[in-house]
């Protein structure tokens, strides 16, 4: 007798939307000779005193577990690293979980604070396994679509609207993946007075904080009277130039941290080891490396927003991280219609702005990790592929007559 | 001489790639190309900009292939007769692509290119060791060069090994 494999499927896995970004990284793939500004992740190899220190540690053996929450010593330098740059105090022995990646805090997250129907707004255009993660942890994604009239941000008023007596937790990106907006102090102090007033939690994805580059950085952690409420995630892929090492980590207060570590020893034990005593030298030693980098995304984003300007794209100025959102509205094409015939006729990958939820409709992610060459040759491309539309257009309306 | 932050930011831009646009300059630091020339100029002229070199693998090219030695050199500097002058004796030649001061166990570092061994083995005898004031010579050949001016000859570092496209 033959199997129907769907009958033994999770109804919930599949309810899960694919990730918009798949398809197009099959036909992307397909293709030779592609610029990409499709990439979430720096250009930059990893510095080699961190990749040095990973390959000493497997040297010495160092391939056993560590602690659930990560080696203790990572946790103290993690802790240290979060007072120094964000001003937000945790203890290491109790606060703080080394995790594979961020995407693994937020999932440790979301199962540790949501019961089933629980709400979480989720602030689009957002991060493509949000909505997904909330999902899986029985609880239930609120989206609030967000605009580039207002940066992309969202207001208290948005989020009154939407806050309902099921409403949990609010997860907020700053900067943010995929429009590189910032949420400044007093925006998340306008934030932290309706999470108090409702009686939220915040979970806070800080993966691009050391990529800011016109306001410094604030953690929501460091918000007055947000502490209790905060779930704090952080990671080295990005600042650091990590991503294929899959480390990040979660700080919160105990009481959250205690359930989380409990559910970690059950499905994951610890991140990797010798990756773990990497990830100690990136935070010891690699200050100036990571300002370089970051020196390099603050040009290549001014450069970016210029030339898009230039070829007639709307597109605000993102404040961190290493994407620039901007509107290919006035083509008269759906975002996927300009990324395929991007792709197509010009060989040049960007994301459809609607892979990161409906109010990406009308944009295009680009991402600047990639070198100044490589941008100006694609900004060259989609200058040319955006000027051909015109000209179609105005043959359309020529015709027309 | 005290630097802007500007300023410093087209040094590093210009030390990365010299043959970058001063339209691309301007875009990435959010100035005008009006000014990014000026600073050029400005720096160019004090001398803060010294040249503008393409580091050439001429091994690679047939015919053009190269000898490098690098020769450590003693020097007795006599009364009125200081380092500087014995150095511009050598770096006068153009056969000498780089000359520095050195403390320790030797005074000038040369950096010689010739087309054969005898050449250079020509150059240190007929040229080099018979300046006055040069003591001894120390000829040390150049076998595979893996690092120049900071940059990785066949590193692997700047290969893009991401996926096309990820979220």
């Amino acid at each position: 007798m033959s199997i129907d494999f769907q009958n033994y499927l999770s109804t919930t896995a599949k309810g899960l939307e694919p990730s918009g970004i798949r398809k197009f990284f099959d036909l992307a793939a397909s293709m030779e000779d592609v610029i990409s500004l499709g990439v979430g992740e720096p250009d930059f190899v990893t510095p080699w005193n961190i990749r040095e220190a990973a390959i000493e540690a497997l040297k010495d053996g160092h391939t056993s577990y560590t602690a659930n929450a990560g080696l203790l010593e990572l946790r103290q330098e993690i802790s240290k690293y979060l007072k120094r740059n964000f001003q937000t105090s945790y203890q290491p022995e109790d606060q703080v979980i080394v995790t594979v990646g961020a995407s693994q805090s937020l999932d440790l997250a979301f199962r540790a604070i949501l019961n089933p129907g629980d709400e979480v707004l989720i602030i689009e255009p957002a991060f493509v396994s949000y909505t997904a993660l909330v999902t899986l942890a029985g609880g239930v994604p609120i989206r609030i679509a967000t605009y580039a009239e207002n940066d992309f941000k969202v207001t208290p008023k948005q989020l009154e609207a939407a806050i309902t007596d099921r409403t949990k937790a609010i997860l907020l990106c700053s900067p943010s993946n995929p429009t590189g907006s910032c949420l400044n102090r007093a925006e998340l102090t306008e934030i932290a007075q309706v999470v108090d007033k409702h009686d939220l939690l915040v979970v806070t994805d800080e993966i691009y904080a050391e990529l800011s580059y016109d306001e410094e950085f604030t953690s929501f952690a460091a918000i007055p009277g947000m502490y209790d409420r905060t779930i704090l995630i952080n990671g080295f892929s990005k600042g650091f130039a990590m991503t294929g090492w899959r480390l990040g980590f979660l700080a919160a207060p105990r009481e959250f941290i205690q359930v989380m570590v409990k559910i970690y020893q059950f499905t994951t034990m610890c991140a990797p080891t010798m990756l773990q005593l990497g990830a100690l030298e990136a935070l010891r030693n690699s200050t100036e490396q990571v300002e370089k980098m970051r020196q390099h995304y603050w040009r290549r984003r001014n450069f970016m927003v210029q030339s898009l300007r230039k070829i007639g794209l709307d597109c605000h100025t993102p404040g961190g991280a290493f994407y620039v959102f901007p509107s290919i509205q006035k083509t008269g094409l759906t975002s996927e219609q300009f990324a395929a015939r991007l792709l197509q006729e010009e060989k040049v990958a960007v994301v459809p702005g609607n892979a990161f939820g409906d109010s990406g409709e009308g944009y295009i992610r680009c991402s600047y990790a990639a070198s100044i060459e490589q941008l100006e040759i694609a900004m060259q491309r989609i200058g040319r592929f955006v000027k051909s539309l015109e000209t179609t257009q105005e043959n359309v309306l020529e015709n027309v007559r | 001489m005290k630097l802007t932050n500007e300023e410093l930011n087209i040094l590093s831009i210009l030390e990365e790639s010299h043959h970058v646009s001063t339209e691309s300059i301007a875009m990435q630091l959010g100035t005008s190309v009006g000014n990014v020339q000026k600073v050029i100029k400005k720096l160019e002229k004090e001398k803060v900009i010294v040249s503008y070199p393409t580091l050439i693998d001429w091994n690679k090219i047939e015919g053009k292939e190269t000898i490098v030695a690098m020769i450590d050199v003693k020097v007795t500097p006599e009364r009125g007769v200081g380092f500087d002058e014995v150095a511009e004796q050598i770096y006068r030649y153009p056969e000498v692509q780089s000359l520095y001061l050195m403390s320790g166990t030797y005074d000038l570092s040369v950096t010689i290119e010739g087309k054969t061994m005898n050449e250079i083995a020509a150059f240190v005898s007929n040229k080099l060791a018979t300046i006055e004031n040069v003591v001894s010579t120390t000829s040390h050949f150049m076998l595979k060069r893996y690092k120049h001016d900071s940059v990785i000859i066949e590193g692997n570092d700047d290969k893009d090994r991401r996926m096309v496209i990820t979220p």
